[in-house]
Order: C-alpha cells, then sequence, then structure tokens
C-alpha cells in the first residue's frame, strides 16, 4: 500500500517536472529551428525541422549588420570588467578577512549595502558623470560602473572565502619572511580559485545579459554592445523573423553553451548572492 | 619641534589593499546615488539642474495632473508585477525544489538544469523570444492553442489591457523560477535526514513533515527569496521594455517604475521628447525608499515568525 502510494508520489513528480522542461525547452527550440527556415516555412509549420535548412539568417545577420562588431564590443567589455572586479575585490577582500578592526567591518558592511541597493537608482547621476569625463557614448564609459557594480558580490563571496584560509598558512609563510603582498599572491590567491570563479559567472551572466547601461549612454553604431544591438535590430527588421531569430540565437547560444557545460558553477554563482545575503 | 618627535599616525597597510576598488565603488555606486537624491530636490533643462525647488517634484508626482496619473499608475503595476513574482514564480520554485529534493527522482540533475537554463538568457531576448511566441499573427502560443483545441481562448495576448501586465509578469516568473527552486533546493537539502527518519517512524504523514520539519527551517530562505523578489521587481525595466515597449502599452497598463523612470528622466515623456532629471531623480528616490523600507519590513516579518517558540 505504502509503496504503491510512493510510487504514485514519484510519477506525479515527473509530470510536474517533465511538464515544466517542456515549458522551458519549447521556446528555446521553436527559436532556435525557425532561425534555420525561411520566412515562408516559418508560417507554414513552426514547431518542426526544416525542410530545407537555410543560413540566410546567420549570414545576413554577420555580413548586413554591425553586428560582429556588437559582438566584439560585449567580449571586450564583459571581459575587462570581470578581470577588473575580480583584481579590485580580492584585493579588498584579503585585507578585510586579515585585519580584524573596526575599520575593516565598516568597509565590508559598506561593500555589503551595494548588494542590496541597484545601482539603476543612480543612474541619472552616472549620466551627468560620465558626461563631465568625457565618456558619454563610449564604451569604456561603462568599466567604471561594471566594476563598482560587481565590487559587492565580489567583496562578499571573496572575504568569506579567504576567511576559511587556514592561518596556519599564512602564518608559516610569515615566519619564511615573505611580505604580505607575497602571501597575497602566491597563497591565497590560488587558494581562492573556486571562489573567483563563482563571481567571475555571476558577473558574466549580469554584464554580457545588461541592456539599462548600454541603453541610456550609447548611441554610436561602433559602441554598441551586443544586447543594445538586439534591441535596435529587433525594431529595425520587425517582420524579418528568420533574421530576428538568429539574431537571438546568436545572442543567446555562448551563454547558454557555457552554462550546459558548467551547470554546477553557474547555479552556484547565480544564488551566490542570495544564499547567504 | 624637529620630524623625529612629530610622528604621524601610521596607516595600515591594508587600507592600500581596500583603496583602490573602495574609491571606485565610492565614485560610481554610492556617490551616484547619494547625488540622485539630492538631484530630486532641484530642476532645471538638459544637463542643468541647478534650481533648488525643494520637494516640488514630489508633488507633481504625487499629486499634479498627467504626471502624477502616470506615476501612479507605474506604482500600482509594479506591485501587481512583484506579486505575480511572489505568488507564481516562488509557489512554483518552492515546489520544484521539494519535488527535487527527493533522491527518488531520476534525473534530477536534468531537471534542474534545464528549469535554470532561462535565468541565464538575457532579459531582452526571453523578452522579444515571448514576444514572437505570443504574436497574434504568428504567435506559436495561439498556434498551440489552436492544435489542442482551444483555439477559441488565443487572445492577442499583449494588446489587452490589463491582460498584458499580467502576461509579461508570467514570462518574467518563467526566467527566474530558478533561482527560488535552487534558494530552496540547497535550504531543503542542508536539512538532516534524521528529522526525516524520526518523522517516519512516528509514523509523520508527509504534509505534517513539510509544515512541521521543513518549512520552518526554510522559513529563513523564505524572506531571503522574499526580499531578492521585491528588489528585482521594484527595479524591473528589460522585460517591459522589451516585451511592450518604454510606454508600458496598450494605454500605459503595462508601465512600471522601471520604464516611468527611464521615459521621464532619461529619454524623454513622449510627446515632449525632452528629459527632465530632477523629475526623474525624484522617481529613482521614491524607488530607493520603497525599497529601503519593504526590505526593512521583510527582514523582521521574515526573523521573528521563524520559530514556533
Amino acid at each position: 500500500m505504502a509503496a504503491v502510494q510512493v510510487r504514485g508520489r514519484r510519477i506525479g513528480s515527473h509530470i510536474i517536472l517533465s511538464v515544466w522542461s517542456i515549458l522551458v525547452l519549447i521556446p528555446l527550440w521553436i527559436m532556435v529551428i525557425n532561425s534555420f527556415k525561411s520566412k515562408l516555412a516559418i508560417y507554414r509549420s513552426p514547431f518542426g525541422l526544416p525542410d530545407q535548412w537555410t543560413l540566410d539568417g546567420y549570414l545576413s545577420v554577420f555580413s548586413r549588420s554591425s553586428f560582429p562588431r556588437y559582438f566584439f564590443n560585449s567580449i571586450a567589455i564583459t571581459t575587462i570588467s570581470i578581470a577588473g572586479i575580480i583584481i579590485l575585490a580580492s584585493l579588498a577582500a584579503y585585507a578585510i578577512a586579515r585585519w580584524k578592526s573596526r575599520v575593516s567591518t565598516a568597509v565590508f558592511l559598506f561593500f555589503l549595502a551595494g548588494m542590496m541597493i541597484p545601482i539603476r537608482i543612480g543612474s541619472i547621476n552616472l549620466l551627468m558623470i560620465l558626461r563631465n569625463l568625457g565618456l558619454l557614448d563610449q564604451l569604456i564609459g561603462l568599466l567604471p560602473i561594471y566594476i563598482a557594480m560587481g565590487m559587492p558580490i565580489g567583496v562578499f563571496v571573496l572575504t568569506e572565502f579567504m576567511r576559511t584560509v587556514p592561518p596556519e598558512l599564512t602564518q608559516s609563510a610569515y615566519i619564511d619572511g615573505a611580505g604580505d603582498f607575497r602571501i597575497f599572491w602566491q597563497i591565497v590567491l590560488p587558494l581562492t580559485r573556486p571562489a573567483m570563479a563563482t563571481v567571475a559567472i555571476f558577473n558574466l551572466v549580469v554584464l554580457w545579459n545588461d541592456l539599462w547601461f548600454p541603453l541610456i549612454f550609447i548611441r554610436s553604431e561602433s559602441q554598441r554592445t551586443l544586447m543594445l544591438g538586439v534591441t535596435r535590430l529587433f525594431g529595425q527588421y520587425q517582420t524579418d523573423w528568420t533574421l530576428i531569430l538568429s539574431t537571438l540565437t546568436v545572442a543567446t547560444v555562448p551563454i547558454v553553451l557555457l552554462y550546459v557545460l558548467m551547470a554546477k558553477q553557474f547555479i552556484a554563482g547565480l544564488t551566490a548572492g542570495a544564499v547567504k545575503g | 619641534m624637529t620630524a623625529r618627535s612629530f610622528r604621524l599616525p601610521r596607516i595600515p597597510v591594508w587600507i592600500w589593499y581596500m583603496l583602490p576598488g573602495l574609491l571606485v565603488y565610492t565614485a560610481f555606486m554610492a556617490v551616484p546615488l547619494f547625488k540622485s537624491l539630492q538631484l530630486s530636490l532641484y530642476t532645471g533643462s538638459g544637463f542643468q539642474i541647478d534650481t533648488f525647488v525643494g520637494f516640488d517634484n514630489y508633488r507633481r508626482l504625487l499629486t499634479e495632473g498627467e504626471v502624477s496619473q502616470r506615476f501612479w499608475g507605474a506604482f500600482g503595476h509594479t506591485w501587481v508585477f512583484f506579486a505575480v513574482h511572489m505568488i507564481v514564480q516562488n509557489s512554483l520554485g518552492l515546489l520544484f525544489a521539494l519535488l527535487l529534493s527527493s533522491e527518488a527522482i531520476k534525473g534530477r540533475a536534468l531537471y534542474r538544469t534545464i528549469i535554470f537554463i532561462p535565468a541565464t538568457l538575457a532579459i531582452v531576448v526571453t523578452g522579444f523570444l515571448w514576444k514572437l511566441l505570443l504574436n497574434p499573427q504568428w504567435g506559436a502560443v495561439n498556434l498551440m492553442l489552436e492544435a489542442v483545441g482551444l483555439g477559441a481562448f488565443a487572445q492577442p495576448w499583449l494588446g489587452i489591457e490589463g491582460v498584458s501586465l499580467v502576461v509579461i509578469s508570467l514570462v518574467s516568473s518563467w526566467q527566474w523560477v530558478g533561482i527560488p527552486t535552487m534558494i530552496f533546493l540547497s535550504a531543503l537539502q542542508a536539512i538532516s535526514g534524521d528529522l526525516f527518519e524520526a518523522a517516519d517512524i512516528d509514523g509523520a504523514s508527509s504534509w505534517t513533515t513539510f509544515s512541521r520539519i521543513k518549512l520552518p527551517l526554510i522559513w529563513p530562505m523564505m524572506g531571503v527569496v522574499a526580499i531578492l523578489t521585491f528588489t528585482n521587481n521594484f527595479n524591473a525595466f528589460d522585460v517591459v521594455f522589451a516585451m511592450a515597449g518604454a510606454n508600458g502599452p496598450p494605454n500605459y497598463s503595462s508601465d512600471i517604475l522601471g520604464t516611468y523612470f527611464y521615459r521621464v528622466g532619461i529619454a524623454g515623456e513622449h510627446p515632449v521628447g525632452i528629459p527632465d532629471m530632477g523629475l526623474g531623480a525624484a522617481v529613482a528616490s521614491i524607488i530607493f525608499v520603497v525599497l529601503f523600507v519593504g526590505v526593512l519590513v521583510m527582514r523582521t516579518v521574515f526573523q521573528s515568525d521563524g520559530t514556533d517558540d
């Protein structure tokens, strides 16, 4: 009797989870599969495999528009920002973890406050700051903002992690005469790699997908990021479904592919801010 | 007095480690935030916001004609947007977490991976994709309804006042449900198996196990999820922008604070097209205050009611 009940419940669970999985996968399937069809075929049979595969959408994404440029811009600003976040946040985190004082606690809390407050609220003043710095409509203008945005989560995750580094490790290095910076560079940083991955992944998804700041700061074609480009293309070619779907696919695939390859780290990274905060 | 007897206080070396990060964070996050609050008390044209007007921007938002009509509309819609996420997204998240925490379910890793995929998509991409799927001419959603004999329910989903906002909120819930799922799941997996064994021996029903063991133990995580949902949604913009546009059509019925802020402070409200930055800063400040108060309230609720004793 009980066994039957348990089995029944298990089947129920599978039904619920499968239905949701289908709801997740169908839109993505439609996006990818229709990007290989002609416009007419999309209308005729939106769900099946294409009778005739076509790369027209992809070819025009990469030739007709400045898409390669947007792509490059996004890769550049995302990687440089992440590098900046990791360098600055790990330096700060090291100091906070090692220096027991009221100042370091205050600095830590100051950084943490940023996790609750969306930086967008400061957009009006950021516009003025960038304008005064002559960085409006420049891709590079996003860099300091992205670094500032990434600091709270970076400092939080890295500090928590560095606190778990056993003090014996650093103490013996001290006795051997290593300076603070050498201990940081040669002992602590290599140990912190998993936490850095968490920070990098979190910011990768947030920054790669960011639309807000490019939208309000950037106008020029040559400075646009991928997401801003997607927005503009969508407005321009509303009815060219093949092109639109190819664009969306291209914008999505890099991150989703990375995610599928490293699902565990991604889930850890993207929920990191929440779980302990 | 010689230089010798006059000793500067030694600055701990740690300051230098913190300084670069602190500088960038302060200059590009803390200061802009504070300055934007301050700007809400000023008015002017373009980037020249230097006439002090006290709380006049707030008065306009809260009471003056069309400005306040739009503001209160957006304010109310933001709560609806938030409520749909709280109810749909977080209940589904809890349900999925409960199902996935049972070790008897095969393929857990696969389900988990799939549920989380949308959270890695750009919000704009999700928005555009669903906009296509919901399109009344081609939209896959209506075609599917027809295919299963529910063609009568086919709608121009994003064109109906009142419906469009809910549909957009549901799409956004579809995207983010993986986050509460994973948070609840990790909380459930942290519960010691002994507790369930003991409950089993005592003959507790699965409802009793849920309400007496799981729920109290994951209650603090509910607080985390609620706060996260709240801050993310009061700050939302992209999904409405992608699916409906900056004006929150039809007839401003899907306008939320994020899109209103964008129109007023950055793009310029139709038909004038010139941003009113002081007014925009006032909208931002109100978002900030609501967030601040909301988070404080939720923290106390979820901290105090967490335990029975």
